[in-house]
């Protein structure tokens, strides 16, 4: 399982990578794995208002379908087009061409209260 | 049937007759004419039946055998039924016949809806629903209808569902206009009484449950969360997927549920999966009596029977009596079985899920180690650990042992689920030789064939490339 150390997570499995004053986000390693192959993704629109905890997203694997929650609070500025064709990115590489969306950070500080790689894995293991 | 197609050949040709030949030019108006005919396959009576008796050989059903297909019921369906509900006096009769001279229809329909009011204790039934999902759709229905006349000025909003819960009852819900609320399971795999203690207010219209539930566990603290939905003025609706498993031993309507919906075609030899149609009726308490769907059958006092449309009802939710058939073989089954019958149906569903359920129970994970009802739950998590083997993998090599495949990836709560339902109409021979084939695929997991099944007219499947790059119509299939 991998979680690198660099990255912010919330406890529904999003991970968070701060760019300056923005948050590019997606689905954790351990996500995706629990997913299976994923098959379709809902994409959020730019420009959309987005709270902590609210759903985003939708991810379809062949078992289910599953909501994606924006672990921070802002606004879409940007959206991983590509995975409408090649969702398969959430899988092969979920921290670099499966990321879903860009967030503008409301507030900065917000991400310090996401967990950390060490958090994560614990609750993932537990 | 568009490959074996040749041009000009037909299955039917009509004798020539002295009647007028009108040009359809002359009948239908010119703006619905097609321009060209209708590309249809042309096949001779022959080569048409030919192409089916093919197709029947190739596939695998409930009459060919086990079929352990979780929350789904497939049970034999005892070919009674189909001789009942193909009597020409029943199957011959138009819809818009009028009432007069169809009263031995409107009896049945009569009787089947006291028997199945018996059955789940409660006091009315409809039985126009042609299904489970729209049985849901119409208990919700009423359910609003309830509220929006005790409740006129604020009407709740929500609805309360386990994380357990069939999928439908979420869609069932969101299509009702609703919203979901999620209540999560405790550690025995049954509602978490304290977590829905803390979602219920004045805005709950409901709960929705199916007891026992998909895990194959009895709510135990159905009492309780009865009278707690009750307390807040919410109704409790029982999703009746899992009926099999309590027919003649407790009744939804003695553990204070409101609604009830009933699968024909999971409980009562009504054909099922791709070979329905099925049916969906719902049974309600009296109070809500006056909501259901019209027009409902009713005896009068003379003996004689009639069509009536209750004082407020939400209107009907099928064309004509929903599927007459099917309801004409659920009575001929519930007759045939009688109540000791049905009863015995259900404590033979339970004791075949237990018998499975211990054979394997060392060989995979179980996640809820405790007496099931009439299905339950274990888990290829750590067959995946250890060998790289998920449900999926074990559900295809079932095919190769001559088995259907149970349910996979469903409940959503339990990982890697393989959700199986033996039913009560497998043998004991047949029981053993199911749980000899999982225990053997489980110890041959090491070795797992990942190219399974082999053995069927169809082999393993591209599941992922069919989702990625659907392709729903005839027309758009690749050309070679």
């Amino acid at each position: 399982m991998d979680t690198p150390d660099d990255l912010r997570y919330s406890s529904d499995h999003e991970w968070v990578r701060v760019e300056g004053g923005t948050a590019r986000m997606g689905i954790t390693d351990y996500a995706q794995d629990a997913l299976g192959d994923v098959v379709f993704v809902q994409l959020p629109s730019a420009g959309a208002a987005v709270t902590a905890g609210s759903s985003i997203s939708e991810v379809e694997s062949t078992k289910s379908v599953s909501e994606v929650y924006a672990p921070v609070t802002g606004t879409v500025v940007e959206v991983n087009d590509e995975l409408a064709d090649q969702p398969q990115h959430l899988n092969e590489d979920p921290y670099g061409d499966g990321w879903i969306c860009v967030i503008e950070l409301a507030d900065r500080g917000e991400v310090d209260r996401l967990l950390d790689a060490e958090g994560y894995r614990k609750l993932v293991d537990d | 049937m568009f490959e074996l197609s040749s041009p000009g050949r037909r299955s039917w040709s009509f004798r020539s007759t002295d009647l007028p030949e009108w040009d359809a030019a002359e009948l239908v108006p010119a703006g619905h004419l097609a321009d060209e005919p209708v590309p249809l396959p042309e096949l001779s009576e022959r080569d048409l039946v030919a192409h089916h008796t093919r197709l029947t050989h190739r596939q695998y059903s409930v009459d060919l055998g086990a079929y352990p297909l979780g929350s789904c019921t497939m049970k034999y369906n005892p070919k009674l039924a189909d001789a009942a509900a193909a009597m020409p006096g029943l199957a011959s009769v138009h819809p818009m016949a009028p009432a007069q001279l169809t009263q031995g229809w409107l009896e049945l329909l009569v009787e089947l809806g006291l028997a199945l009011g018996e059955v789940t204790g409660m006091d009315a039934v409809t039985l126009q629903p042609p299904a489970g999902a729209a049985g849901e759709l119409t208990g919700l229905l009423i359910m609003r209808a309830h509220h929006a006349a005790e409740r006129p000025d604020r009407p709740p909003t929500k609805v309360v569902i386990p994380d357990s819960a069939h999928g439908t009852n979420p869609a069932s819900v969101t299509l009702a206009g609703y919203s979901v609320v999620t209540v999560p399971s405790d550690d025995r795999g049954c509602v978490d009484v304290a977590a829905l203690r803390a979602v219920l207010d004045d805005d709950v219209a409901g709960i929705m449950l199916t007891n026992p539930n998909t895990l194959g566990l009895f709510e135990e603290d159905i009492a309780e969360i009865a009278g707690a939905v009750h307390d807040v003025g919410g109704l409790l609706y029982y999703d009746g997927a899992n009926l099999n498993a309590i027919l003649g031993v407790t009744r939804p309507g003695d553990m204070g549920f409101d609604i009830v919906h009933l699968n024909l075609h999971k409980t009562f030899a009504v054909p099922h999966g791709g070979g329905g149609p099925g049916a969906g009726p719902v049974a309600v308490t009296e109070r809500l009596a006056r909501y259901l769907p019209g027009p409902v059958p009713v005896r009068d006092a003379d003996g004689s029977y009639r069509w009536t449309t209750p004082s407020r009802s939400i209107g009907r939710v099928h064309g004509w009596h929903g599927n007459a058939l099917a309801l004409a073989r659920a009575y001929a089954y519930v007759l045939a079985s009688g109540g000791d019958g049905l009863r015995r149906v259900a404590e033979a569903a339970v004791l075949n899920a237990n018998w499975l359920r211990q054979r394997l129970r060392d060989h995979y994970d179980v996640p809820f180690d405790r007496p099931c009802m009439h299905e339950f739950v274990v888990s290829a998590a750590g067959l995946r650990r250890r060998h790289g083997v998920k449900a999926i993998d074990v559900a295809k090599r079932l095919l190769d042992e001559g088995f259907h495949a149970p349910t996979v990836a469903f409940p959503l709560i339990v990982e890697e689920a393989l959700m199986i339902e033996p039913t009560e109409t497998e043998s004991p021979q047949t029981l053993a030789a199911l749980g000899e084939a999982l225990v053997r695929i489980a110890a041959e997991a090491p070795s797992e064939d990942p190219g399974a099944p082999r053995n069927t007219p169809v082999g393993r499947v591209d599941e992922v490339r069919a989702a990625r790059r659907l392709i729903p119509t005839y027309d758009a299939r690749p050309r070679a």
